[in-house]
């Protein structure tokens, strides 16, 4: 491509290239941060036993497990909804229609309001109004509450970005509405909406304010979707504001950035996987 | 038959997003307007004593704390983010930007909490050594928000530079128009739209981002004097004393959060429509 | 391909729908089994976070013993505590302040006491102070560490949030409830409070005796430290009570809980793990 020509289209081009550098800088000073300070607690028994003593002593076995658990409800039912809406406001509302104007306003919104409103709500209506108490499920659909927006936005900017041209061809084959959309449509979009699922992944499993609110943090290892949680970041918390252990606290939370390396590692090798099955 | 069944479950799926707003609104709001009433609107809005032992609740110390800390962090966030964006999509080869975009998303995944601490342990005592004040304040909030916004604002914007045709970038770029120019003038203001929506949505969780900004601004119910001196936001206000908060106290904690909510409500309006106005 | 899709998304719908019945149906066990001698069955004790980590210790050890019996300890503050146990979220409520008036109709168990402790930053010179001096510092009255025998700098408060138990008990304690400066900084847990002080060389700040450690000092007050038996011989004047609350009288595995917590070996625990014992 052409490249910057005169000294000021340099001078910008620079200023991008430090920006970026910025940022990768401060992530890797972050990690480093918590990696010097948590790695010495990191071991075997620290990732396969239940805490005992609020922590200072034992694994984070049951946080982990509890982290999977409420991102997976959250999960199964945002990617569904978010996508679903996204597909039906692009593919089967006119481009400016009222209803697709109020489902982004209230996802606007809803993207907007803070995780810890997000935890009051799911507090007075799942735990206390629907009687679930604090468990998994309380703690899930509030989380699914939350990421629910940005499973719908990003979706809906990647199915927008799709070529009309797909569409139209497709159609014109004969293809139904539904079959264009799920065979053409949607695959050429998962790229973008893989990518906010990633994102979701992020923001549920650091989550702790919502969390905390709705699926307790009782230390027990949970089974049924009814049972109590405490996620790794809650954990996290606790250690850390409480005071209980400063070096668990950064181990904690050098475990929980190494798994969101593993998910958006996970994530990425699928996509390219589907990106070669397409190009066959 | 089975089209018409899949068109009815996808509009239930748009529907939800609908009936979770009604929902969350109706239960904060059965919460926050009774207290609110009693108080006074104006009272409560422009009032800068918070004195919940006391029944004084006014919370204009914090309304001017979340907009300082929530503009401190989108005047340094947002050119940062469209620098990267904008590298991402124009700049950088394929592999580069293969290991910055991971590295933006496992920015995403950095719980709050360890920003908090991240800044409770280096900006906190670097600002209050090199800058002054008491380092818990707005300027910290407002640096570290800043990198927190970064994904939100980048994954959308740099999708939607790299929506913009192919085509457009060539043709410009034939006319003879320079690099920078072809961005600036054809690829952003195409990609208008998107980034709108990128830093209406990272503008959204710097105004509701908490337990980073409890644990760095100070959380002094005071009009900040200047950006070195401690702020407390509607949220932390929330995650502050929610914790111990009963009878009144709690429903002010509420009020907060509903005003706090529909503070971002008008604030996207605006936004939406000065932009809109300014094409 | 078509087939799938519908097939995945009437499956998700599915199991949504089974889950949430499934939700509805099972609720909360509470205590089951009332006087038989095998303790079986599981209770939910929520509230203050300062008397959590106590609580799951204790639970720990009670479940070691009982081992049919499981017992939930969940944070989440004083009032949601006894909210808790008010709607029956929870079988007790834990509280690390005194029960308000209209609080009072709900039983209350007072399984321990804590000291408060004024704490400052290690280098600091002073080393004692009178009830009264530390009460103008936190009234704003007193302002630099010159007036009470320190270096010349301006002190830095540190408080905890309105509604917690710590500054409800200093308050009541120390500040006579009259208003706490408005300079001060504002943490929500001990921890927290803790690396406040501990990072800033003209800190004050106020703590759970339980959390103390030497990356603070502890100031004596009146020329006395706290300690376990300055505490119980009433020669410390600053300390508050750990509750646990029910709506009725306990029974079954609640009642069983309470009384271990109140045995020698529950207090030896508490007293372990840095509370004071209430016998």
């Amino acid at each position: 491509m052409k490249p910057f020509g005169n000294r000021r289209e340099q001078l910008i081009y620079y200023t991008i290239c430090s920006g970026a550098v910025f940022v990768a800088l401060t992530l890797v000073a972050i990690v480093a941060f918590v990696a010097i300070k948590g790695v010495g607690c990191i071991s075997w028994e620290f990732l396969t036993e239940i805490p005992s003593r609020m922590g200072k002593e034992g694994g984070i076995s049951s946080a982990i497990v509890g982290t999977l658990y409420l991102t997976l409800v959250a999960l199964v039912l945002s990617v569904p909804l978010g996508v679903g809406a996204a597909v039906y406001l692009t593919e089967y509302q006119p481009r400016v229609s009222r209803f697709t104007r109020l489902v982004e306003l209230s996802a606007e919104a809803l993207a907007g309001i803070p995780s810890i409103v997000f935890g009051l709500f799911g507090f007075v209506f799942f735990v206390i109004f629907l009687g679930w108490g604090w468990s998994v499920l309380s703690g899930g659909l509030t989380l699914a509450l939350m990421i629910l927006p940005t499973i719908m936005r990003t979706s809906q900017e990647a199915i927008t970005a799709v070529p009309v041209e797909f569409r139209e061809n497709s159609l014109a084959l004969g293809a139904t509405k539904w079959q264009t959309t799920s065979k053409i449509v949607i695959p050429s979009a998962l790229p973008g909406i893989i990518t906010g699922v990633i994102l979701s992944i992020g923001r549920s499993v650091g989550e702790t304010a919502a969390v905390l609110l709705t699926a307790g943090s009782a230390l027990g290892m949970p089974v049924l979707p009814t049972d109590p949680a405490r996620s790794m970041a809650v954990h996290l918390y606790f250690l850390a504001s409480e005071g209980i252990s400063m070096e668990r606290a950064y181990g904690t939370a050098l475990l929980l950035i190494i798994m969101i390396l593993i998910i958006n590692y996970l994530a990425n090798l699928s996509l390219r996987r589907f990106s070669y099955r397409l190009k066959g | 038959m089975k089209e018409t069944l899949i068109e009815k479950l996808l509009f239930f799926s748009a529907l939800v997003s609908i009936l979770a707003i009604i929902l969350i609104i109706i239960f904060i709001c059965s919460q926050g307007i009774p207290l609110v009433a009693r108080v006074g609107i104006k009272n409560f809005l422009f009032s800068t004593t918070w004195d919940p032992a006391n029944g004084q609740f006014g919370i204009a110390t914090m309304l001017v704390g979340s907009l300082l800390v929530t503009i401190g962090a989108l005047i340094w966030g947002v050119p940062l983010g469209m620098a990267l964006s904008i590298f991402l999509a124009e700049i950088a080869s394929p592999r580069v930007a293969g290991i910055m975009t991971s590295m933006v998303e496992l920015l995403a995944g950095i719980p709050s909490v360890v920003y908090g601490f991240f800044g409770l342990a280096v900006i906190v005592p670097f600002i209050r050594e090199y800058i002054g004040g008491p380092g818990f304040s707005a300027l910290a909030g407002a640096i570290i928000l800043g990198i927190m916004i970064l994904p939100t604002i980048v994954n959308i914007a740099c999708d939607a530079i790299k929506a913009v045709p192919r085509e457009y970038t060539e043709g410009s770029l034939a006319l003879g128009a320079t690099r920078w120019q072809t961005i600036s003038r054809i690829v952003l203001p195409a990609a208008r739209s998107g980034i709108i929506a990128a830093i209406v949505l990272g503008m959204g969780r710097a105004i509701g981002e908490t337990m980073a900004v409890v644990m760095v601004t100070g959380n002094v119910t005071r009009i900040p004097g200047s950006i070195v001196e401690p702020v407390r936001t509607m949220t932390s206000n929330v995650v502050l004393e929610m914790g111990y908060a009963s009878g009144d106290h709690q429903l002010a904690l509420f009020a907060t959060g509903m005003v706090l909510f529909i503070f971002i409500v008008i604030l996207n309006l605006v936004v939406t429509a000065s932009l809109k106005a300014g094409e | 391909m078509k087939k799938e899709i519908t097939g995945v998304l009437l499956v998700v719908v599915f199991v949504l729908a089974s889950v949430l019945a499934a939700g509805c149906g099972e609720g909360k066990t509470g205590p089951e089994a009332g006087i038989g001698k095998e303790l079986t069955g599981s209770i939910t004790v929520a509230g203050s976070t300062s008397v959590q980590p106590f609580t799951e210790v204790l639970a720990e050890e009670f479940m070691a013993q009982n081992p049919g019996s499981k017992i939930n300890v969940q944070g989440g503050g004083s009032s949601q505590g006894i909210e808790a146990a008010r709607s029956g979220a929870a079988d007790l409520g834990v509280s690390s302040r005194e029960l308000k008036p209209e609080e009072k109709e709900l039983q209350e168990f007072k399984i321990a006491r804590d000291a408060i402790a004024v704490v400052v930053h290690p280098s600091n010179r002073v080393d004692n102070l009178t009830l009264v001096q530390v009460r103008d510092i936190f009234l704003g009255q007193i302002t630099n560490w010159k007036q009470v025998g320190g270096q010349e700098t301006e002190i830095t408060l540190m408080s905890r949030e309105a509604g917690s138990g710590t500054r409800d008990g200093f308050e009541t304690l120390v500040l006579n409830q009259q208003p706490l400066s408005d300079r001060a900084l504002i943490a929500n847990s001990t921890g927290t409070v803790k690396t406040m002080v501990a990072g800033d060389k003209n800190a004050i700040g106020y703590i759970s005796m339980a959390s103390l450690d030497d990356t603070v000092k502890v100031l004596a007050v009146d020329g006395v430290r706290p300690t376990v038996e300055t505490v119980k011989a009433d020669q410390y004047k600053i300390s508050r009570p750990f509750l646990y609350v029910s709506t009725d009288e306990p029974v079954g595995l609640t009642r069983a809980f309470i009384d271990f917590v109140l045995s020698d070996a529950g207090q030896r625990i508490l007293e372990d793990e840095g509370a004071v014992g209430v016998k």
